[in-house]
């Protein structure tokens, strides 16, 4: 850093406008400390800032958590990914159904994820190869997969007895903090390794920002898009082993709108609809904020359709913030 | 003859560069009237002045003698001034007819009237000889079509002046005769024509009059048959003591210097057809040519964007197989693409993002396994500082770097990695004077590290400056080589480039 006694009037105006640059950037963190604010003064005696309350929060939100990981890179590309809800969901189904039948941990996790994998090779050629735009052709996956988890039992929920799975992936806890959590945060920390500091981060920023400038750098724009839907079907499968784990059980209806739910906290951490920009650590603050309005409004005795539509909302209003802080970017 | 538009005294400016000064323009029923003049003379910003695109910073424009305002597009299209845009204003899923009255659809009370709209569009088509069913939807018609559509979209707004601006460039021979006989059409059916181009045969055979610009001067207006090709031609040169210095310097090679890149029976598509050259070390070599004639597509293919039908490719004597850019990037190539904006940047990322961008996994130095944030920084801060970078960091949004800055970082980002062969293509478009010459001096020093530079202008003063030797295409074909030596004078150049 060159430091200069004298600050001349131009370096003061592009300090401003470098503030109002970043305002994308930060927006996240001064919303958090604002909304956290309100809530502590407003519903403290409801018990909002207990330890255990607080807790609470980062254990319900770890799957929308880690979902939004791989949804940070699928933003950042310039695509989008509707099936994460369904294939946490079949995944859940997977790894009951294997559970029940093997008994072997190993084997569940490797199915699980493989059928994340897969999933997200289906959409990744759907959207390279058929050129389908990610919005339709993952829309209509999503669709597939959850009539399949529903068709699987024939909608029967099926229960999981292997203590050492349930604990491990869902109930347990070491010194107190939730396996939950501690499953989010390694995968934050896998997540913000990747997304910054290999040159696959840079290429996915590329491609989103722009597709032909990226392959006229010599970049393979269709193999990082591949790559991505596979991440995050992967990603997604993880998450409905937590929901297995949690639940001790799998079920067809796990994660319904947890696709709406990661669009929104990727998109709460500065990332544009378009591509191109993105922050791991963001969308994990942007998720844990959904994830305290979400508490904030059942300690305030709002009922389940009252929910529903403020969740709507926050959907609606991070995108028009964002699109706010793009415009002031340009 | 009656005068249906008249431009007097037309300034207009850009920043602190006056790009007309002073210009006088006039029309008459039913000419067709070229308007002519080298690249940066004046004549695309004239015509957005015309259309409402641009509004002048001084001057009067009167239509039928009448003095009007013209300041947006709005008011251009009901004055029935039209232009006919180089890429073209339609909306591909719809059709013909749909297209030609978009805006003005024809409505039986409150829904549209589909019916009548094909009627109507189809006695359009027919009046100006255009054979097709106004049903179709645009994205399947070829370029050729899609411009007739165009023209007919615009005649039936009852547009009395329509601009082409290069109207051929993107066309077949035979679609450019059609063409022709359109205007021919519209000429005797009253409708002016502006002609913008830069093919003097084309312009020699449709065109009556002439308006040439230089500088963004107005330098004549004269009817056509009293002028002859060299006499346009000697126009087009910019005034000497307008240049800065784009001096050639003779450049030694050595006798020893061993072949570098070569290019044998490249034929690609229909829009190369078997060239063949070579570049040796050290070398630059230029390649001229009209929009349309081929040059990109050579940079292209070489560059693994377009598949090749046939030919080969040899790089320092091997025969190098190019299918993907990437191929391109292994060979030892590198691109700077025709449109910085699109092609060459990420525009919303930073100058350092932007520059790491195809050497972050290929440089060892950038990145083993994780990205070397340290090295990045420095080799981005030591670039900025090589190429004459200015900006406020390396950190900066390249968005917000003058043209000529962006286009230093899409210089350097491949240079930077050492390519043997450099291709580059119309790399001081849209920069100021002081950058162009700045941009040259980095090719002469980077070719004289022993590499090869392929470059395309449309500037023909750069190439004169920069080129060893040059290649004159035409049409797909290889017309010329010339060494730099044999050519005296500019115009020789714009000559070869014309005739064909």
């Amino acid at each position: 850093m060159q430091s200069k006694p004298v600050k001349s009037r131009g370096e003061a105006m592009k300090l401003v406008s470098l503030t109002k640059f970043e305002w994308n950037k930060y927006m996240v963190y001064i919303v958090f400390l604002i909304v956290f604010l309100i809530f502590s003064v407003t519903l403290g005696e409801n018990g909002f800032l207990t330890n255990n309350n607080l807790l609470n929060i980062l254990r319900q939100t770890s799957m929308i958590s880690i979902m939004a990981v791989a949804g940070t890179f699928v933003l950042a590309s310039g695509q989008i990914d509707l099936t994460v809800g369904s294939v946490a969901a079949m995944t859940a189904m997977i790894v009951a159904l294997i559970l029940q039948h093997t008994n072997s941990i190993w084997l569940a996790i490797i199915g699980g994820l493989a059928f994340g994998a897969l999933t997200g090779s289906v959409n990744g050629l759907l959207v390279t190869r058929l050129k389908l735009p990610a919005f339709l052709a993952t829309l209509g996956m999503m669709q597939v997969i959850r009539g399949a988890a529903m068709w699987i039992t024939n909608t029967a929920a099926v229960p999981i007895t292997n203590n050492t799975f349930n604990t491990i992936f869902g109930i347990g806890d070491l010194g107190g903090v939730s396996v939950l959590i501690l499953w989010t945060i390694l995968f934050y920390l896998a997540g913000i390794f990747v997304f910054n500091k290999l040159p696959f981060g840079r290429h996915v920023l590329a491609t989103g920002g722009n597709e032909q400038s990226a392959k006229y750098s010599g970049i393979n724009t269709d193999w990082i898009k591949m790559k991505v839907f596979i991440l995050s079907g992967m990603f997604a499968a993880f998450a409905g082993i937590l929901y297995a784990g949690r639940m001790q059980s799998g079920r067809f209806s796990f994660g319904e709108g947890d696709e709406l739910s990661v669009i929104a906290a990727v998109v709460l951490g500065g990332a544009a609809m378009k591509g191109g920009s993105g922050s791991v650590l963001r969308t994990l603050i942007g998720s844990i904020l959904m994830g305290v309005i979400t508490n904030a409004l059942i300690l305030a005795g709002l009922r389940t359709a009252q929910q529903v539509i403020i969740q709507g909302l926050i959907l609606v209003l991070a995108v028009a913030l964002s699109n706010l802080a793009q415009k002031n970017k340009n | 003859m009656e005068q249906v538009l008249k431009m007097e005294n037309i300034i207009k400016t850009f920043g602190e560069t006056q790009v007309l000064k002073n210009v006088n323009f006039d029309l008459i029923v039913g000419e067709v009237h070229a308007l002519a003049g080298g690249n940066g003379a004046g004549k695309s910003t004239l015509m957005k002045i015309m259309t409402g695109v641009y509004t002048k910073d001084s001057g009067d424009i009167y239509l039928e003698g009448k003095p009007v305002r013209i300041d947006s597009t709005d008011d251009a299209k009901r004055q029935g001034i039209a232009m006919i845009f180089q890429e073209l204003s339609l909306v591909h899923s719809m059709t013909i007819a749909e297209n030609i009255f978009l805006g003005d659809e024809l409505k039986s009370n409150l829904t549209l009237n589909k019916k009548e709209m094909n009627q109507r569009a189809n006695i359009v088509l027919q009046e100006l000889g255009i054979d097709i069913d106004p049903n179709l939807t645009v994205e399947n018609l070829s370029v050729g079509m899609s411009q007739m559509v165009e023209i007919a979209k615009a005649v039936n707004k009852q547009a009395k002046i329509i601009v082409f601006d290069e109207p051929t460039a993107s066309l077949s021979a035979k679609e450019t005769e059609k063409l022709f006989e359109l205007i021919e059409n519209l000429k005797q059916k009253g409708t002016t024509i502006v002609y913008i181009s830069h093919r003097m045969n084309e312009i020699m055979q449709i065109c009556d009059r002439i308006t040439i610009l230089k500088d963004g001067a107005h330098a004549l207006t004269e009817s056509l048959t009293n002028l002859t090709l060299e006499q346009i031609v000697s126009y087009f040169v910019p005034y000497q003591n307008k240049q800065v210095k784009f001096e050639w310097k003779k450049r030694e090679l050595g006798s020893e210097s061993l072949t570098l890149l070569s290019v044998n029976n490249l034929t690609v598509e229909n829009k190369v057809q078997d060239v063949s050259f070579s570049i040796r070390e050290g070398e630059i070599v230029g390649i001229a040519g009209l929009m349309g004639s081929g040059r990109t597509e050579i940079l292209e293919t070489l560059f693994g964007i377009r598949p090749m039908d046939s030919g080969s490719i040899e790089i320092s004597g091997k025969k190098a197989r190019i299918k993907t850019i990437n191929d391109a990037i292994n060979a030892g190539l590198g691109l700077v693409p025709e449109d910085r904006r699109r092609q060459g940047l990420v525009l919303e990322h930073t100058l350092k993002e932007n520059f790491i961008l195809p050497s972050i996994k290929k440089n060892p130095k950038l990145s083993s396994f994780i990205i070397n944030e340290k090295n990045a920084n420095q080799l981005s801060e030591e670039t900025v500082e090589e190429f004459n970078v200015k900006t406020s960091g390396i950190n900066k949004v390249i968005s917000l770097l003058s043209g000529g800055n962006q286009q230093k970082i899409v210089i350097a980002k491949w240079m930077k990695m050492n390519p043997k062969v450099m291709l580059l293509d119309e790399p001081t478009a849209g920069v100021d004077i002081g950058a162009k010459s700045e941009i040259i001096n980095i090719i002469r020093n980077y070719a004289d590290k022993k590499n090869g530079v392929l470059l395309v202008s449309s500037e023909l003063t750069e190439l004169l400056a920069a080129c060893d030797r040059i290649l004159v295409l035409y049409e797909g074909r290889l017309i010329k080589e010339l060494n730099r030596e044999e050519i005296k004078r500019e115009e020789e150049l714009q000559h070869a480039i014309q005739a064909g």
